[in-house]
């Protein structure tokens, strides 16, 4: 939901505070991941959001528009996660090497 | 212990008695929000009410005034633990503003300014348990506490009583609101402890 006039300058937090739940369900940290929002098309770093909470849940807003990106809720035997205001999440993640490095290093 | 709603009836009268299982009592108000408190006005306020044949009943902010209102004091009980006992809101009832909205709907979705929706079945809405509040303690309903309109429900767990409220719409199915998508309880009775799905 976009709030004309109201870029969610209220917001207690930002995104590191999702970094405990979160990596409860990522191998990579995902508060430098970035995301790009499905209402405005804006690209953020999860560290940057605008986030409410933290009960009863997490609510990651877009600094640019303020629509709704990411929430989380960690109930006593569950970790919920919506990720239906993004269009995509990319995390940096270790280089994969290539198929040559591969063979050089086989070599020595 | 019976487990049928209670309205505005409430509860036993020791403190004790009327704390749900794993609240605490608080004296204060605490505020939770999963987003900016909406910049509503009473001038562009609008409440609608659309029914499962797309009917659509509004209200203005004078139309609500109009209405006949009722002041409750009731406790409220919020799932993340904290409870308010006595508090004094003044609104109109749903069974007021429902009267003349014919429907088959077994469910009603909330839908509040800023996105924020929640599900309850609408007969939890009828007989005297439900308020579309204007008020808390003599005072017009501060924004970050819902103003200007709220619902309130008291017999469930608080995030049922939706802030900024714009819109009922009523349905023939269940469809889960913001929380209860994402693992609170789809009902939220807070007697039974039904905090999560699976509670």
């Amino acid at each position: 939901m976009t709030i004309p006039g109201h870029p969610g300058a209220e917001a207690a937090y930002d995104g590191n505070l999702m970094a405990g739940p979160l990596s409860e369900l990522f191998a990579l940290d995902v508060t430098v991941a970035v995301v790009r929002c499905r209402g405005c098309g804006a690209s953020s770093e999860v560290a940057t959001l605008r986030v409410y909470g933290p009960e009863p849940g997490l609510v990651g807003r877009c600094p640019g528009c303020d629509d709704v990106l990411l929430r989380v809720v960690r109930t006593p035997d569950a970790v919920w996660l919506d990720l239906g205001g993004v269009t995509s999440l990319r995390v940096p993640a270790p280089r994969v090497p290539l198929e040559e490095d591969v063979d050089r290093s086989a070599q020595t | 212990m019976d487990f049928v709603t209670r309205g505005f009836q409430g509860r036993p009268r020791g403190r004790d008695e009327r704390l749900p299982p794993g609240q605490y009592l608080t004296d204060d108000f605490p505020v939770l929000s999963a987003g900016p408190t909406p910049p509503v006005d009473h001038d562009g306020w609008e409440l609608w009410v659309a029914t499962e044949d797309g009917a659509r009943h509004t209200w203005s902010w004078p139309e609500l005034m109009a209405l006949p209102a009722e002041t409750v004091t009731v406790d409220i009980h919020c799932v993340t633990s904290w409870s308010k006992l006595d508090t004094e809101w003044r609104g109109v009832s749903l069974d007021t503003l429902l009267a003349d909205v014919e429907t088959a709907a077994d469910f009603a979705l909330v839908h509040s300014y800023g996105g924020y929706t929640t599900n309850l079945p609408l007969e939890d809405l009828l007989d005297g348990q439900a308020l579309l509040a204007f008020a808390y303690d003599g005072d017009d309903l501060r924004p970050e506490h819902g103003g200007p309109a709220r619902l309130l429900v008291p017999h469930l767990y608080f995030w049922k009583s939706a802030k900024w409220v714009r819109g009922i719409e009523l349905l023939l199915a269940d469809s889960p609101g913001f929380w209860e998508q994402l693992g609170y309880h789809d009902y939220g009775d807070p007697w039974r402890e039904q905090r999560y799905q699976g509670d």
